[in-house]
């Protein structure tokens, strides 16, 4: 399967065809589920045993991907005490990782956790967009490209990891925004990303997911007690190229450990099938039939510079 | 991050002048064959140099607490016991022989194809010095700041917006609240 995963092989014709997904089951379906991931797919295992919350992959991210000035230094742990209604810092339009501080009780001291997309093998986000946006390229990188992109914040809703979201600067050209693993300036030509390549205790390892996965097993193996013996990600959410080990169940350092082992999308068609999307999305619905009536000259037109842009 | 030509030269003359002092019959290096201090410096770009002072760390730590199994000595850590115990000092000791400065590129990815690997997870040498340096000092209440071992240069003022590079109107210590987020 060397053709690249596209949204349009689950859902055809955008609107009509996210509405009559549930009708669609057999055949695509089923190639969906024969679908495990790019052999050759890139990965990273983040080991919280090595995290020691420094912030510099932060830093080289806003950096690499030209985001806007922080509020605060990169060298600043206050951060760390913030909250948002509850909620310890996440993933925005201008941060596309963020790292959390976590007290477990188990050890004496804290631990961090960088989160950013995991990029799954079979990504939610992509078979939910109706707009085909989103394209999972062999290196493993789920990269989106926001010409086409209406702004409807499906994929948001989709992302089990609550990773996409969006940039409201311009209301008229609403952008998706993620960590795209640094596809456009490192992964595609077979460099590290920034952050891995900045992370001073390499709590990020990088190479292929297979190898990434022996390596996180081994680790475990090797210093039984250390870890608890788990990768998350190795088969959450169908399996994502960002998986994680920790000394400690992983609810404790803010991983949900109820997502389904299955890929997300066959959730996903049937929870878009199910809910009546006009009452969520109305105005993007409206903005979406005329976006989807002029969508083929924008694909054809993007297609050139295909996902240059990040 | 390129490797500081100094750092090899000086890594080279390390291991040379190791090698010149080691008894030939292959028994462990002393501890006053080792130099005094030594530079680090291969990966200084966004930190300066680290000036590590090697003698001192001979009075509390043992050489294999740093350099595993290359100094003749029995390596401490489990894992490595199991093929390393009872053997010989190795041609070399310094970081940068065994540890990469770039470990992610191709080159050595590729390195982990082969099936006959045994070491499929050896650290970089950024990776290497932080885990082990730092490790122990969290240990043993040793320094752990950043800045306690290596100063910020001008591009790691740039590189974390702080110092000169701060963003503007920030106070340090108090909150910085950011624009409530719209997520919904
Ligand atoms: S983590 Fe979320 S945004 Fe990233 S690939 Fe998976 S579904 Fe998409
Ligand atoms: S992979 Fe690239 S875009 Fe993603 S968090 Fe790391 S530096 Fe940022
Ligand atoms: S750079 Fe590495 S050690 Fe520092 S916070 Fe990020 S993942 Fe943790």
């Amino acid at each position: 399967m060397t053709e690249q995963l596209s949204r349009r092989r689950f859902i055809k014709g955008g609107l009509a065809g996210t509405v009559a997904v549930s009708v669609l089951k057999d055949k695509e379906t089923q190639a969906a589920h024969d679908f495990e991931g790019y052999p050759d797919a890139m990965g990273v295992v983040v080991d919280l045993t090595r995290c020691v919350g420094c912030r510099s992959c932060e830093a080289a991210c806003n950096k690499e991907q030209g985001l806007p000035e922080p509020a605060e230094p990169f060298d600043d742990f206050s951060v760390f005490d913030y909250m948002f209604h509850g909620q310890k810092r996440r993933t925005d339009e201008a941060h596309y990782t963020v790292v959390n501080r976590y007290e477990v009780p188990q050890l004496d001291h804290p631990l961090f956790r960088k989160m950013q997309c995991n990029h799954c093998n079979e990504p939610a986000c992509l078979t939910s967009c109706f707009v085909n946006a989103y394209t999972k390229t062999p290196q493993g990188a789920v990269i989106y490209n926001s010409k086409v992109c209406v702004g409807c914040r499906t994929c948001m809703i989709a992302c089990p990891f609550y990773v996409p979201t969006f940039k409201y600067s311009s209301a008229f050209s609403p952008r998706i925004m993620k960590c795209i693993f640094c596809y456009d300036t490192r992964l595609k030509d077979g460099k590290p990303p920034a952050c891995v390549e900045a992370c001073p205790q390499e709590a990020l390892t990088f190479g292929k997911r297979i190898d990434m996965l022996e390596v996180a097993h081994q680790r475990i193996r090797m210093e039984p007690g250390k870890y608890i013996d788990h990768v998350y990600g190795e088969h959450e959410a169908g399996g994502t190229s960002w998986m994680y080990i920790s000394p400690v169940p992983f609810d404790e350092v803010g991983l949900d450990t109820s997502v389904t082992r299955e890929p997300i999308l066959n959730y996903v068609k049937g929870f878009l099938a199910i809910v009546p999307m006009v009452l969520t999305i109305w105005p993007a619905l409206f903005a979406g039939f005329h976006l989807l009536a002029t969508r083929k000259d924008r694909i054809k037109e993007s297609q050139t510079d295909e996902n240059q842009e990040g | 991050m390129q490797p500081g030509k100094k750092m090899k030269q000086a890594a080279w003359a390390l291991g040379l002048g190791l090698a010149l002092l080691a008894p030939a019959t292959g028994q462990a290096m002393s501890a006053e064959d080792a130099p005094e201090s030594v530079e680090i410096d291969t990966l200084a770009e966004l930190y300066g140099p680290v000036s590590f002072d090697h003698a001192m760390h001979t009075d509390v730590a043992q050489c294999s607490d740093c350099h595993h199994h290359t100094t003749g000595t029995d390596p401490t850590d489990p894992p490595c016991v199991k093929c390393h115990y009872g053997r010989e000092e190795g041609e070399t000791v310094s970081c940068t022989d065994c540890h990469a400065a770039e470990p992610f590129i191709q080159e050595n990815l590729k390195k982990l194809e082969n099936p006959e690997i045994f070491h499929i997870d050896k650290p970089g040498l950024k990776g290497a010095y932080h885990i082990n340096c730092l490790g122990c000092h969290q240990e043993v209440g040793g320094p752990t700041g950043c800045q306690d071992c290596h100063q910020m240069t001008e591009a790691g003022e740039k590189r974390f917006d702080t110092g000169k590079f701060a963003p503007a109107g920030y106070r340090p210590g108090a909150e910085q609240h950011e624009p409530e987020k719209k997520h919904e």
